[in-house]
């Protein structure tokens, strides 16, 4: 089961990737999205797509994980690829099926689409796929933190994301013992209309938020009983600090963003 | 006086009905006064029920006494000021290994302690390492806790208690969940604590068969201390200790069926090389 | 009806890619009326085991029969299955949802789609046999103490009335009382119902005094399967396993290894004090 919390997400292994300080991730996905959001033209996607490999080499993740998070997305490209051939009618014809004529432009146009989603898509996964959930929030935490001013609690978001994070394989072997202790007296979680599984749920929900009310009570008898009394005068024992590799890697993102977005937005033809 | 020390102290709670209203009134700890020495070892022994947790709560300022006091190292717990002290100086490690573990792995855990207190990162660090040393999981510091035994988990809970350099550490039934192996990792700690870093220890539980080696045990029943003595005095009235819903370990046992069918064998066998000796007679 | 398996194995991928094999080729048959206990180390395969029993989890390879029907045939009604084959799984009360005790314990026999007489009967039984007085038949579960909420877990499987019960460790967390009533409870089914009984347990005490017969398994497989008095001559190979044989074995031996003549094979405290007093009535 589900022993390692990383949602299935995490790959672990060694890489400079990994190594990178979780805000230049998060700081360096965002920059990535909104320059994929700007490219007007495929060149763009395409220096696009060579910054993507070259990242994804240096991450030591084999390429599949990389392209696992695609799955999702597969029938929302597809529509999209096809809607994009069949309605473009600018441009030179290309190929004619029926009465659906398929452009040059409409071709290109539909790869564009295709590769921006796959784009967004991959860019996200390697920030999930090279930096742990707690890394996430702790880099969250320490990037949000300027909202303290504003009496956001910061802290407390993060230390509850954090929390829950650490629970939920917990929670998700307690369901299927929860499922299979009802099992064992005659439940049906499979079989009837959405009306009757719906109400079929009722034995494994009130258990189970029972269990996490009580494992939520337990916890926060223990947090006390080691003085957390919220994020004032704590420390930390693995802060974030940053590294020569993180400027650099802050430095190549913001060229990236220059060059491909210029690139992108820039009849070259 | 002891570094933890409750006089008369007494705990009620009021219990309602559904709709709210007022149902009766629980006594669950009844006139309790202890006196714990430094370095010892206590248990506190009682069925389920027995207010022998309620209790424990109170050392370590969870809970506030409805009438008496409590006093940990000089420190009142109803003071305010002093409850984090108090927290500092008398560790708890609870019963469920899963719902006390915060951290993702290992090592990030032990250190919550230190990092609630403020200590410095590189402080932290030392007194991880110095801790899960202590309880023997040094080598398991980089793992996440859905790879450890419940034995293992609790083993790090205590390394957590331990990083804050406590005085005190309250076991409140720390072996309930836990199979045998795991029970016995847990009470080895505890005593390795108590004899080579001279912590004191408070152990909550039923089983008799971990109080053997404790220097004082009581007995609780409904709020009271029922019983109150060394373990081989306390073994001694398997009677009354039956009575009061406890079990005796099977080697105390055999030797009181033995004494009640005529065997002359001295009370309070706790180990069986004494039972042996008892009737080989060498 | 007895079940029969047959070469069973059961292989799971964890959560690392990596295959398990949690049994290994199992043969089993276990007759009707009788009262087993099921041995091993955690990780040993018994919990996986039991749940091959009514169907939770489905064998790799080989075959299961109940009642001479292989029950991963086509048509084979697995719901009909967990009628008869009851499984209690460890802390049942953790599956307590209903708003009051009875309709909890009414889930299982309404899920067999019964007319509702039949269910509230089968419930009213149920809760009957294992003695929870009429007065809490319409109290939230959660106002009642552990050890009673346990027996309502048990009854409402009780209510599905099985021919063979399956206790996965019904004594965790319950002090020597609470162990003690639950056990005799169980006891008294199976002598008053003829159910077959199986009972996980990690107390070789327990297992020692009640069944007829003891499964050992070790990684996967069945090590000894015997009467308690053959498996626990093997007391020393049990030790490298992980487990012991109860505190009475172990004194009846050490009493011949020092020349005394003794019948080792006393398992219980009352065989072993009749075997001791035996020596001194000569």
């Amino acid at each position: 089961m589900l022993k390692d919390i990383t949602l299935g997400q995490y790959y672990q292994t060694e890489s400079v990737i990994h190594r990178l300080d979780p805000r230049v991730k998060i700081g360096g996905t965002l920059l990535f999205i909104i320059s994929i959001l700007l490219y007007k033209y495929i060149t763009g996607y395409a220096i696009a797509v060579l910054f993507v490999a070259f990242v994804i080499c240096l991450s030591h993740v084999p390429f599949k994980f990389m392209v696992r998070g695609m799955r999702s997305v597969l029938v929302l490209m597809l529509i999209t690829v096809i809607f994009n051939l069949i309605m473009t009618s600018q441009g030179e014809p290309v190929v004619q099926i029926w009465k659906i004529t398929i452009t040059d432009e409409g071709l290109v146009l539909a790869l564009s689409m295709m590769l921006r989603l796959a784009l967004l898509v991959i860019g996200s996964s390697v920030m999930t796929l090279t930096t742990t959930p707690n890394n996430l929030a702790d880099g969250m935490e320490k990037m949000l933190g300027f909202l303290k001013v504003f009496r956001v609690p910061v802290h407390e978001v993060a230390m509850t994301m954090s929390i829950a994070l650490r629970f939920i394989p917990l929670l998700m072997e307690e369901t299927d013992k929860i499922m299979k202790a009802q099992m064992a007296r005659g439940a049906d979680f499979e079989h009837g209309n959405l009306f009757v599984r719906a109400k079929a749920m009722v034995p494994l929900l009130v258990p189970l938020f029972i269990s996490a009310f009580r494992r939520a009570n337990d916890l926060a008898m223990a947090m006390e009983a080691r003085c957390y009394r919220g994020g004032d005068g704590r420390t930390k024992m693995k802060p974030l600090k940053y590294h020569k590799r993180d400027y650099i890697a802050y430095g190549i993102l913001i060229l990236f963003m220059i060059v491909s977005v210029w690139f992108g937005r820039t009849k070259w033809w | 006086m002891g570094i933890v020390k409750t006089d008369e102290l007494v705990f009620e709670y009021i219990r309602r009905d559904e709709e709210g209203n007022v149902d009766g009134i629980t006594t669950a700890v009844d006139h309790v006064s202890l006196d714990v020495q430094p370095g010892s070892f206590i248990a506190i022994l009682g069925h389920n029920g027995s207010g022998k947790s309620t209790l424990a709560k109170h050392i370590n300022a969870i809970l506030s006494p409805t009438e008496g006091t409590v006093i940990v190292d000089g420190m009142d717990t109803t003071d305010d000021t002093k409850t984090w002290d108090i927290r500092q100086c008398a560790g708890m490690v609870f019963q469920n290994p899963d719902n006390q573990i915060i951290g993702q792995v290992v090592e990030e855990d032990v250190g919550f302690g230190p990092e609630n207190m403020g200590v410095p990162t590189k402080e932290i660090w030392e007194r991880v390492e110095e801790s899960l040393k202590a309880v023997g999981m040094y080598e398991f510091r980089k793992y996440s806790p859905g790879r450890l035994s419940g034995g293992q988990k609790q083993r790090v809970s205590i390394a957590g208690v331990l990083a804050m350099h406590p005085k005190v550490i309250i076991f409140d039934e720390p072996t309930a969940m836990l199979d045998p192996v795991g029970r016995k990792e847990v009470i080895r700690s505890a005593r390795a604590l108590n004899q080579v870093e001279g912590i004191t220890i408070i152990l909550i539980t039923h089983y008799m068969e971990e109080i053997v080696h404790a220097d004082q045990v009581f007995v609780m029943d409904q709020g009271k201390i029922a019983m109150k003595g060394t373990p081989r005095e306390i073994f001694s009235q398997v009677e009354k200790l039956r009575s009061l819903r406890l079990d005796v370990p099977q080697v105390t046992m055999l030797a009181h069926i033995l004494r009640k069918r005529g065997l002359q064998i001295p009370e309070g066998i706790l180990t069986r090389e004494e039972l042996i000796k008892a009737i080989c007679g060498d | 009806m007895p079940i029969i398996l047959d070469h069973v194995n059961y292989i799971y991928q964890d959560g690392g890619n990596e295959q398990v094999m949690a049994l290994k080729d199992i043969n089993l048959t276990i007759p009707d009326g009788q009262f087993i206990g099921i041995i091993g180390h955690t990780g040993s395969g018994k919990s996986t085991l039991v749940q091959h029993l009514n169907g939770l989890l489905k064998a790799t390879s080989g075959h299961i029969y109940y009642d001479g029907q292989d029950i991963y045939e086509k048509d084979y009604q697995l719901k009909d299955l967990r009628s008869k084959v009851g499984l209690v799984f460890q802390y049942p009360e953790h599956q307590l949802f209903e708003a009051d005790i009875f309709s909890d314990v009414c889930f299982g026999p309404k899920n067999l789609g019964l007319p509702k007489k039949d269910v509230e009967y089968r419930a009213f039984n149920a809760l009957r046999s294992v003695g929870m007085p009429e007065e809490l038949y319409y109290q939230s579960p959660f106002d009642l103490s552990g050890g009673q909420k346990r027996r309502v877990a048990i009854a409402g499987v009780l209510a599905m009335q099985p021919k063979v019960l399956v206790l996965d460790e019904p004594t965790a967390g319950l002090d020597p009382r609470g162990r003690d009533e639950i056990l005799g409870l169980i006891k008294d089914l199976q002598t008053g119902s003829n159910m077959t009984i199986i009972l996980v347990s990690h107390s070789m005490e327990d297992v020692a005094q009640y069944v007829d017969r003891i499964l050992v398994m070790d990684h996967g497989s069945i090590l000894y399967d015997g009467t308690p008095r053959e498996v626990f001559r093997h007391y020393k190979e049990l030790e490298t396993i992980g487990l012991a044989a109860p505190q009475v074995t172990y004194i009846m031996h050490e009493l011949k290894a020092k020349g005394l003549s003794v019948d080792e094979d006393a398992i219980t405290l009352n065989e072993a004090a009749d075997q001791i007093m035996n020596l001194f009535r000569r």
